[in-house]
């Protein structure tokens, strides 16, 4: 017989993460786009969904970064600073206007990194605990105000700590705000019960993703896989 | 017409005051009035309140001020940042204050504080240590947080074009914190790129009127 051999279980790429947000912006929909990872996600939003991006930076049409860029242009840069396009149609206004639209409704959706997501919607991703300060940037104005708020981060931390839970431990950014969390794990819905299990990844089964969250997760028929 | 051309950065920035209030404009290195910054360091002033987006981008502007001791307190939105290593280290020193804002209320607070009005309400910041001290504020059934205005002594800021009244033109995403800036400040003084004749800017695109303006340089 064969000795049996422990397989390292595959989380999703960065990559393959930002295809799946990416799936799920629809048509016409303006959508704020933060620092970090969820800058991944426009590229691999198709050109036939006529998706606006906003930057906090009074940034209204923006395109996807620039690579390798033989100059950067310090006057047209994301909200992570680096170099982006602006796209045919694209805007400018000052902050207080890019932040008026964060908070009157015109933002669709904004999507945001996170410390920790609790079932009930409360978001935490601007301090650590006991830190005596952190960065606050956009995130709680686009937390706030945004009409959704979609959450994009590893399931737990570096150390294997789960960053879903019943109540938060980190500093919150926003209250009862998130809506779906995409992870290298699954991809999580947060309702007014609790947390539902809507899609995971190849690699895992649903008590997998269960061990992984500190919170109860709820199955409501079929769980889809997560293509990549 | 009052004469508001300065022939240098550094008779731009004389009316600058140790203690003062100082706004610059900028969002990262964008819109960062970088050479009215370097003359203010040159002139060695103490005690500077900065507000800025940011706590400086590796060693240049707010970081040179920050390096130099200019600066008590930075109010700011991200003040950890990749390019922000001199603001990490003399905070770590404890040679620096910090007040963090969230971004969009730092915008609005400075409109509200160039609109006259004395603050603003918010749903921005509710449940959270930012809300603080300060008062909820119910409307028709809905909680906000009331912000209070800012104004500065001084702004600092960065356009593209200027004309002899001050009008002012921004580039792109150069515009950030810049137009709100400069109506919040008892003294405004300019770093513009290019100058051009009385007459010359397309009135539908000046963005700052230059009533708001009282000194400007222009530096390429």
């Amino acid at each position: 017989m064969m000795p049996a051999t422990v397989v390292k279980k595959k989380p999703l790429s960065r990559e393959a993460m930002a295809k799946r947000v990416a799936a799920s912006l629809e048509s016409d929909w303006v959508v704020n786009i933060g620092i970090g990872m969820p800058t991944m996600v426009i590229p691999y939003v198709p050109e036939s969904k006529d998706v606006i991006f906003h930057s906090e930076n009074g940034i209204i049409g923006m395109g996807p970064e620039i690579e390798n860029p033989e100059f950067v242009d310090n006057d047209l840069l994301s909200a992570g600073k680096r170099p982006v396009v602006l796209r045919p149609g694209g805007s400018f206004v000052h902050h207080a206007d890019s932040f008026s639209l964060a908070r009157n409704g015109r933002l669709d959706l904004t999507i945001l990194g996170a410390y920790q997501v609790a079932s009930n919607g409360d978001l935490a991703n601007w301090k650590l605990p006991k830190a005596r300060a952190g960065n606050i940037g956009g995130a709680m104005d686009l937390a706030a105000g945004a009409r959704q708020v979609f959450v994009m981060m590893t399931h737990v931390s570096d150390k294997g700590v789960p960053k879903l839970l019943e109540k938060l431990t980190y500093p919150p950014t926003a209250l009862g705000v998130v809506k779906k969390v995409f992870t290298d794990m699954a991809v999580i819905s947060v309702t007014p019960e609790g947390f539902v299990l809507e899609e995971i990844a190849p690699d895992f089964t649903v008590d997998e993703v269960r061990a992984a969250t500190a919170a109860p997760l709820a199955v409501r028929g079929n769980v889809a896989t997560i293509p990549v | 017409m009052k004469q508001k051309r300065a022939s240098s950065v550094e008779q731009a920035t004389r009316q600058m005051r140790d203690g003062a209030v100082v706004f610059i404009g900028g969002f990262g290195r964008g819109g960062v009035p970088e050479q009215l910054i370097e003359a203010v360091c040159e002139r060695r002033l103490k005690d500077l309140t900065i507000v800025s987006n940011n706590a400086g981008t590796f060693r240049t502007g707010i970081a040179r001020l920050l390096e130099d001791g200019c600066v008590r307190k930075m109010i700011c939105s991200f003040p950890f940042s990749r390019e922000s290593v001199v603001f990490q280290q003399v905070y770590s020193e404890g040679k620096v204050e910090l007040e963090t804002v969230p971004q969009g209320t730092l915008a609005e607070r400075i409109r509200a504080g160039g609109s006259g009005l004395g603050g603003f309400l918010t749903k921005t910041g509710l449940g959270t240590e930012i809300a603080e001290g300060k008062p909820v504020i119910k409307v028709d059934g809905v909680d906000y947080l009331l912000e209070k205005s800012l104004r500065a002594d001084i702004a600092l800021i960065k356009a593209h074009r200027v004309d002899p009244r001050g009008n002012l033109t921004y580039r792109m995403a150069a515009r950030n914190f810049n137009p709100i800036m400069a109506m919040a400040a008892d003294h405004v003084i300019v770093e513009a790129t290019e100058e051009v004749p009385l007459g010359q800017l397309d009135p539908e695109a000046i963005i700052t009127p230059g009533i708001y303006v009282d000194v400007y340089c222009v530096t390429n």
